[in-house]
């Protein structure tokens, strides 16, 4: 183990809390099971065929970064399930493997490693896909039941471009909305059996998974809930001024990647503020961005352009939210 | 500010700080019991901070039991006494529980002496005294802070032109895991408490008297309520919130009275004065029964000894035989630490003597004493959740392990007290409070040069 030096502790403490790094980023990997799960039951096969290219391309890009000692603090396997989860199912896996490369390579080993990155690295590599393939990340298929088989975009090869095109595609529930005012059934949206990506779709498995991190002390319960208010009260004040053009306030919080965005990508320990006063302003600040981009916005999901925009606000966050120290006026 | 709760309502405390496990239960209903004499003592002239003690006798000389040894080498210096009746065999230098090699005194027993102590009282009962006379007393009495760091007594006991003693506050928090001897002196000494503090009192005139106890010693707390109930004095008993480092004097005086101490002053910047229990009770001890500073009270504890145990133990007796006593080490290799596990040192071996400022010694399995990995910081946040101070240690963590010295001193590191609160939540295992140490030295250091 180079790179990760066992201490022989000679000076005070002699005592340490139960949390380990490992331990907590083990703990969110076995929260995310029920969504792959549901992404399953979903997308079938395709689902965990993805994931587990994405996982694969993160924690072979660690390794060759960072060297074997590093996977073992899991977070790369954490950055490869949560940018799986923001991809469609029918998403081709070279292009997966591309974006798990390159949200480890440029989302982290570019800044120095764990703990130096500014920006989430699976938004990162997100955000490098969704401008590399425009087109494959918006192609969206239904829920069908279908288990076992690959979706029709898995195996396309590079540069043969044919099997995208002819992807049955349904659309997202913001999409819908955005285009054909259309607006989907919130029973639908809680259970998740809508389109979009393999993680996302599910509202209350999400919301239950950040019940058990926020319980566990392993995200900060304020992220989400500050995300939360400031979209439902920004989209209520929205809606209410005009009910027939704008979506309600349950729609905005329950459609696309809001929940998994507020419980996962924003929660991000290294890329959000660190007193609770930063956090408040870095949370609201996404809500805000996300009704922002989604109602007036060219694109109709904006979560990601809005946590990445409040990651690269977060050192200016942090120095003008510095805490008073004890003693000091 | 401060109200009269009970310990079963919602207690005070302080902001920030940690929950370690308190270990306490091995041997807090362990009775204080008194040490044997053993054959040799030795007697360090330096075991409190300040100038040490410049010895006045020599070898060969007899000695009896609370005798003069040595006399307080300035003002911030105590003053040491035999604490049996017997024979110096050598003044030299001897092994300091510091790590050290440093001169001290060694006193062989005379095995047919009775060790009964028959040190006059002073002339003038301690109430007629004026304030230099029983600052003095103390002095000679050789009476240092008994919570660890050993700070001569008087000193904190004196107050400055120009400030006074509102309240007066008794730290009986002992916050530090596994230790019990300050539980124990409340529950056994609490006469002796009340008269020491009725002494102090006489003397600073506090508006108020607090005992600080945090409420995981429900009898101490019971026990002194009452005996401060019939005493005559302002005392209130104030029973604090189980949580670390709730003994530290800042700690408390923000519990108690809901007022920080501004960076950089001493409690008495606003109006308070804090002592340990123990250090009251020697304070009794001297100016009722003529006893200096000879013996203490210590815990005995850990997995890896036989039989946890509160024990008087007479200064300078080697710590091989306080351990013997209670029926040894029981694993091969043991860590042995000096102390509290949040604060205290490690102690290579038993081969040194207690000393004035022995609150405990720990004695645990290699597996106790963790080692663990350590990984990147990720920015969790626990740090600074633990800091009772407010500072930012995953900032400072990384400015000190780049040597940034001018920067970590713009983050406020000199008012770091140390308490390890932020290394023992950091998820990562990062050295913060290690890296802190030597972070203040070094600043220390660079300021002693530029002042030259
Ligand atoms: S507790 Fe450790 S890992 Fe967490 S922010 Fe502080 S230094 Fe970093
Ligand atoms: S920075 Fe200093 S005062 Fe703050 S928790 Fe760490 S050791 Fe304690």
């Amino acid at each position: 183990m180079p790179e990760s030096s066992r201490t022989i502790i000679s000076t005070a403490p002699f005592l340490h809390d139960q949390a380990t790094t490992p331990r907590i980023m083990w703990e969110v990997v076995l929260s995310m099971m029920p969504l792959l799960l549901a992404g399953f039951y979903f997308f079938g096969l395709s689902a965990v065929l993805v994931t587990a290219v994405c996982v694969l391309a993160c924690m072979g890009t660690e390794w060759l970064f960072q060297g074997g000692a590093k996977l073992r603090d899991g977070s790369a396997l954490i950055t490869g399930m949560l940018l799986a989860f923001t991809l469609p199912p029918g998403f081709p896996l070279w292009m997966a493997f591309v974006g798990g490369v390159v949200a480890i390579g440029m989302g982290k080993a570019i800044w120095g490693g764990l703990g130096q990155n500014i920006f989430n690295p699976a938004l990162v590599g997100r955000a490098f896909l969704q401008a590399a393939f425009p087109g494959a990340i918006t192609t969206w298929e239904l829920p069908d039941g279908q288990y076992l088989t690959g979706r029709g975009g898995n195996f396309s090869l590079p540069f043969l471009k044919a099997d995208v095109v002819d992807a049955i595609s349904g659309a997202t529930p913001l999409a819908k909305m955005k285009f054909s005012h259309e607006l989907t059934n919130w029973s639908d949206l809680l259970v998740g059996n809508t389109s979009g990506c393999i993680g996302e779709t599910s509202t209350a498995l999400i919301l239950l998974a950040g019940l058990y991190l926020a319980y566990r002390g392993l995200i900060n319960w304020r992220i989400p809930i500050g995300i939360f208010i400031a979209v439902a009260t920004l989209s209520a004040l929205v809606y209410g001024s005009a009910p027939d053009r704008y979506p309600p306030p349950h729609f905005m919080l329950m459609a696309g990647g809001l929940m998994l965005g507020a419980v996962y990508m924003a929660t991000d320990l290294v890329t959000s503020p660190l007193t609770s006063n930063g956090i408040w302003i870095y949370s609201c600040g996404i809500g805000a961005l996300v009704v922002l981009i989604r109602l007036w916005g060219g694109l109709p999901e904006g979560v990601m352009y809005a946590i990445l925009l409040m990651n690269a606000a977060t050192p200016l966050i942090n120095r003008y939210t510095r805490r008073r120290v004890y003693g000091h006026s | 500010m401060h109200s009269d709760q009970s310990y079963t309502g919602s207690l005070q405390t302080f902001r920030h700080g940690v929950h370690p496990e308190s270990y306490k239960e091995r041997s807090s209903a362990s009775p204080i019991e008194r040490m044997p004499f053993v054959e040799e003592y030795t007697m360090h002239l330096n075991q409190h901070l300040g100038a040490p003690s410049k010895p006045i006798v020599r070898e060969g000389q007899r000695v009896r039991r609370g005798e003069l040894i040595a006399e307080a080498g300035g003002f911030v210096s105590v003053a040491l006494h035999a604490p049996v009746d017997g024979t110096v065999v050598a003044i030299d230098l001897f092994s300091h529980p510091n790590g050290q090699m440093q001169p001290a005194i060694k006193i062989r027993i005379d095995p047919y002496s009775t060790q009964r102590m028959e040190v006059p009282l002073p002339e003038i009962p301690v109430e007629q005294m004026d304030y230099q006379a029983f600052i003095n007393g103390v002095q000679q009495a050789g009476i240092v802070g008994m919570g660890g760091a050993a700070f001569p007594a008087h000193v904190k006991f004196a107050i400055p032109e120009g400030k006074v003693c509102r309240y007066l506050m008794l730290n009986g928090c002992e916050c530090e895991p596994f230790l019990t001897c300050d539980h124990r002196i409340m529950v056994e000494y609490a006469d002796a408490l009340i008269d020491g503090t009725r002494i102090l009192q006489h003397f600073v005139q506090a508006e108020k008297i607090f005992i600080g106890i945090e409420a995981n010693k429900p009898d101490a707390i019971a026990i002194l309520r009452e005996a401060a109930g019939s005493s005559g004095l302002p005392i209130e008993v104030a029973p604090l919130q189980v949580k670390y480092p709730q003994g530290a004097e800042k700690m408390m005086i923000t519990a108690i009275l809901g007022e920080e101490v501004p960076s950089g002053k001493l409690p008495l910047d606003v109006g308070t004065m804090v002592s340990n229990v123990g250090t009251i009770v020697a304070v009794a001890d001297y100016f009722r029964r003529s006893k200096p500073l000879i013996e203490r009270v210590l815990t005995v504890t850990g997995t890896a000894v036989q039989r946890a145990a509160n024990l008087l133990v007479p200064i300078g007796t080697p710590m091989r035989q306080v351990v013997e006593y209670c029926g040894g080490i029981t694993v091969p290799s043991p860590r042995i630490l000096l102390g509290g596990p949040m604060m205290g040192m490690v102690q290579k071996n038993l081969d040194v003597p207690v000393v004035k400022g022995t609150s405990g010694i720990l004695i645990l399995t290699d597996k106790e004493v963790q080692s663990f990995d350590t990984y990147s910081c990720i920015r969790c946040g626990r740090c600074l959740d633990a800091c009772p101070l407010f500072l930012n240690p995953a900032k400072m963590g990384l400015l000190a392990k780049n040597g940034l010295w001018d920067e970590l001193e713009e983050n406020n590191v000199l008012d770091c007290f140390e308490c390890a609160s932020c290394s023992f939540v950091c998820p990562s295992g990062i050295p913060l409070v290690q890296s802190f140490r030597v972070g203040k030295s070094m600043i220390r250091e660079k300021k002693a040069r530029e002042n030259k």
